[in-house]
């Protein structure tokens, strides 16, 4: 776990630590397992390639966005709490590709002792596929 | 601004879909925290759900002549609107309380707003849905705001 982070201690433009995603058709099954979503784009090849175009298996978009927020609490820690979220679908990726997400601080309220994050998924070919921010409240000094 | 679309449209402003109510357990955490990666040992246990749970937690489960051909669980709150299809949309979540097993948590949705803007290539239709989460003490747990893009 990480040593506690205090506002007092941050800097805008502090990178939050990379982490790199491989998901893979098991992953896959499991998260829409785990919601109920029976879309076939995320599990029936021939239809996701034949019937809509897709050159694979689709990644939800969901899934996405749940580690932006896994990027922010990994690095929040014991620290403090997320506060709010946001985040788009900008762009399809595919079961094969790697994935990293990054963040970094935004910008710090040293008042209500809050910071904003800015996260991102991006691909291998380094565009940003998932863009979003976060609010974390951390404790003071 | 807004003047194209249609007041039938705009009519369904204000639409919510019936309150779900739905109870959290430690198995349903630990299946979508580890389906989704989590490293956090607290989510992995099931002693908290990660931030976007309710995600799971809340997806409609309908008969299976409810689903479309390609799986797709048909959404009465956002209305279709002829010519336009949709565009990948937005979430905004805020977090009021943390979720753990054995919490009755009840949800509804809400179809907030209805807005025009100017694409790049003709006029983009904006639909926003708010769902409220709360608990079985009527405490917030936590609001999200969809919005869909439709092109």
């Amino acid at each position: 776990m990480n040593a506690l982070r205090r506002i007092d201690s941050l800097r805008e433009g502090d990178e939050l630590p990379v982490r790199e995603f491989r998901p893979d058709e098991i992953q896959l099954f499991l998260y829409n397992a785990a919601l109920w979503n029976a879309h076939r784009i995320h599990f029936d090849h021939p239809y996701a390639t034949r019937v809509e175009g897709h050159p694979g298996l689709v990644i939800a978009g969901p899934l996405l966005g749940d580690w932006l927020t896994q990027c922010a609490v990994e690095w929040l820690g014991e620290s403090g709490r997320l506060i709010s979220f946001e985040y788009s679908n900008r762009r399809l990726s595919y079961i094969g590709e790697i994935l990293r997400s990054t963040g970094r601080v935004l910008s710090i309220d040293h008042d209500k002792s809050e910071a904003v994050l800015s996260l991102a998924i991006l691909n291998q070919a380094g565009e940003v596929t998932t863009p979003g921010t976060a609010v974390v409240r951390l404790e003071r000094a | 601004m807004g003047t194209t679309l249609d007041p039938g449209l705009l009519a369904r402003i204000g639409s919510s879909s019936p309150p779900q109510t739905e109870v959290v357990t430690r198995r349903d955490i630990r299946k979508y925290a580890i389906a989704t990666g989590q490293r956090l040992r607290k989510y992995l246990d099931g002693d908290e759900a990660p931030p976007t749970f309710h995600v799971a937690l809340f997806w409609p489960v309908v008969p299976l002549d409810e689903l479309s051909p390609d799986g797709v669980a048909f959404d009465r709150l956002f209305p279709e609107v002829a010519g336009k299809r949709p565009l990948a949309g937005g979430l905004k979540l805020e977090f009021h309380r943390p979720i753990r097993p054995g919490d009755v948590l009840t949800s509804t949705r809400t179809l907030t707003d209805i807005y025009e803007k100017q694409g790049s290539s003709g006029p983009l239709i904006f639909i926003e849905v708010v769902m409220e989460v709360v608990n079985a003490s009527r405490e917030p747990v936590l609001t999200e705001k969809t919005t869909r893009i439709l092109k």
